[in-house]
């Protein structure tokens, strides 16, 4: 596999949540706005980051028997470092993901990119694939959180769009279920169907 | 190098240098961002209370005093003078009964007792629902209302208070906790020390919870 196609793979080609349906846990929960999409997104690609070129230093001191309970602790270790900077430095952004930084550690791609790909591969391409599993995933997290935001409270990174007619007091009327949980399944599963009609025409 | 085997001291050495390696990391990191943490959050009060009081010009962390609830509980609270009157005092406040975890709010009110303004300071309630609960919207129905006649309750319970749609438990918790604000309240609202105050307090903190006792009926 060539520089450019491991940088690129994991926008389209091998996209976390929309070809591969890894990470959907947190995909679900946090796309219900485009900001909090990309804030995951971002976060999570730094994660992935420093994770995989971590793994990829240390694989050969790792024995087999306990390298997923050793890759769990570096990724909740970069995930707190995420969590206690963000807090530190940059309150409102970190006021407005709240529970979902924490949740990182949790987010099997992480585990998954340093489980397949970091174990075995250079550190350098490991980190390629990082950042490129990460923007994938942070591009599909962003999508969903604009379909969704716009459907679910007629806006997009919180700017009104007036698509949806006002009541009385000056509120949109809008289809509340794009922000609830079932408006997550309804708009990955049309997504999932462009992409893969997209990839395959 | 060849992949170092499975046996049982190599686990064990590796786990244990990876967990302090990360310990040690995170200890420094946790140093390094406590006092910037710590300051964001203070300011983020200050912040809050500036937001829920009339114009006021005296140092804020000179006037924090603490408030006790009937429940034993205590909450700071700020006033904020302008000379040498009181113009406002904001209360900072939480409940746990949230959809999920505590919510703390800033609760500001008018020496009167009226609530001038509210300020969400930290919840975790349901993203674009119980989120709501920051949106002037919601939260400026309690402008300008006195909680002895405006009944901090939702309509749904026979309150006075419009929910918001699909987050009555966050509406309810709000109120809970603005409710809760104003108790503590009632007990140095003229600006002495509680002490003073403390006996009449009681009683009338007695009177309230009697009332919500007798009112509980239709809660839950």
């Amino acid at each position: 596999m060539n520089f450019k196609q491991n940088l690129t793979k994991g926008f389209f080609k091998e996209n976390a949540v929309f070809v591969l349906l890894l990470g959907l846990c947190p995909t679900l929960a946090v796309s219900n706005s485009a900001i909090n999409g990309l804030g995951m997104g971002l976060a999570t690609t730094f994660v992935l980051m420093s994770s995989n070129i971590v793994i990829s230093l240390v694989k050969n001191f790792i024995p087999d028997k306990v390298r997923i309970p050793s890759f769990i602790v570096i990724i909740a270790t970069f995930v707190t470092l995420v969590d206690l900077t963000m807090s530190a430095y940059l309150p409102s952004l970190h006021a407005s993901l709240g529970i979902f930084i924490p949740l990182i550690v949790v987010n099997c791609i992480v585990l998954a990119r340093a489980e397949a790909f970091a174990s075995k591969n250079s550190v350098f391409d490991s980190m390629i694939d990082g950042i490129s599993m990460g923007l994938g995933f942070a591009m599909a997290l962003t999508i969903l959180g604009i379909i969704r935001e716009l459907l679910g409270a007629g806006s997009i990174f919180g700017i009104n769009v007036p698509i949806y007619p006002v009541d009385e007091s000056g509120n949109p009327v809008t289809t509340l279920i794009f922000i609830l949980a079932p408006g997550a399944f309804m708009v990955l599963g049309y997504v999932i169907a462009i992409i893969n009609r997209i990839r395959k025409a | 190098m060849a992949k170092k085997e499975s046996t049982f001291l190599n686990m064990l050495i590796t786990l244990l240098v990876i967990t302090l390696v990360s310990a040690t990391a995170l200890g420094y990191v946790y140093e390094l961002t406590k006092e910037p943490i710590e300051l964001a959050k203070q300011n983020k009060n200050l912040e809050a209370v500036k937001q829920v009081v009339p114009e006021f010009d005296n140092d804020l962390n000179e006037s924090k005093c603490q408030l006790t609830t009937d429940e034993g509980v205590t909450l700071d609270a700020y006033h904020a003078k302008m000379g040498d009157s009181i113009v406002g005092t904001a209360v900072k406040t939480f409940t746990n009964n949230g959809f999920s975890g505590e919510v703390w709010l800033m609760v500001g009110f008018t020496p009167d007792g009226s609530i001038y303004n509210i300020s969400v300071l930290e919840h975790k309630e349901t993203p674009g629902l119980g989120t709501k609960m920051s949106d002037p919207s919601f939260k400026d129905q309690f402008m300008n209302k006195n909680p002895e006649t405006f009944k901090l309750r939702v309509k749904k319970d026979g309150g006075d208070v419009d929910a918001i749609t699909a987050a009555t438990v966050s509406s309810r918790a709000f109120c809970d906790a603005v409710e809760r604000a104003h108790r503590a309240l009632t007990g140095c609202v003229d600006g002495t020390t509680s002490a003073t105050t403390s006996s009449q307090a009681s009683s009338k903190e007695t009177v309230e919870h009697a009332q919500k006792d007798l009112t509980k009926g239709g809660d839950k």
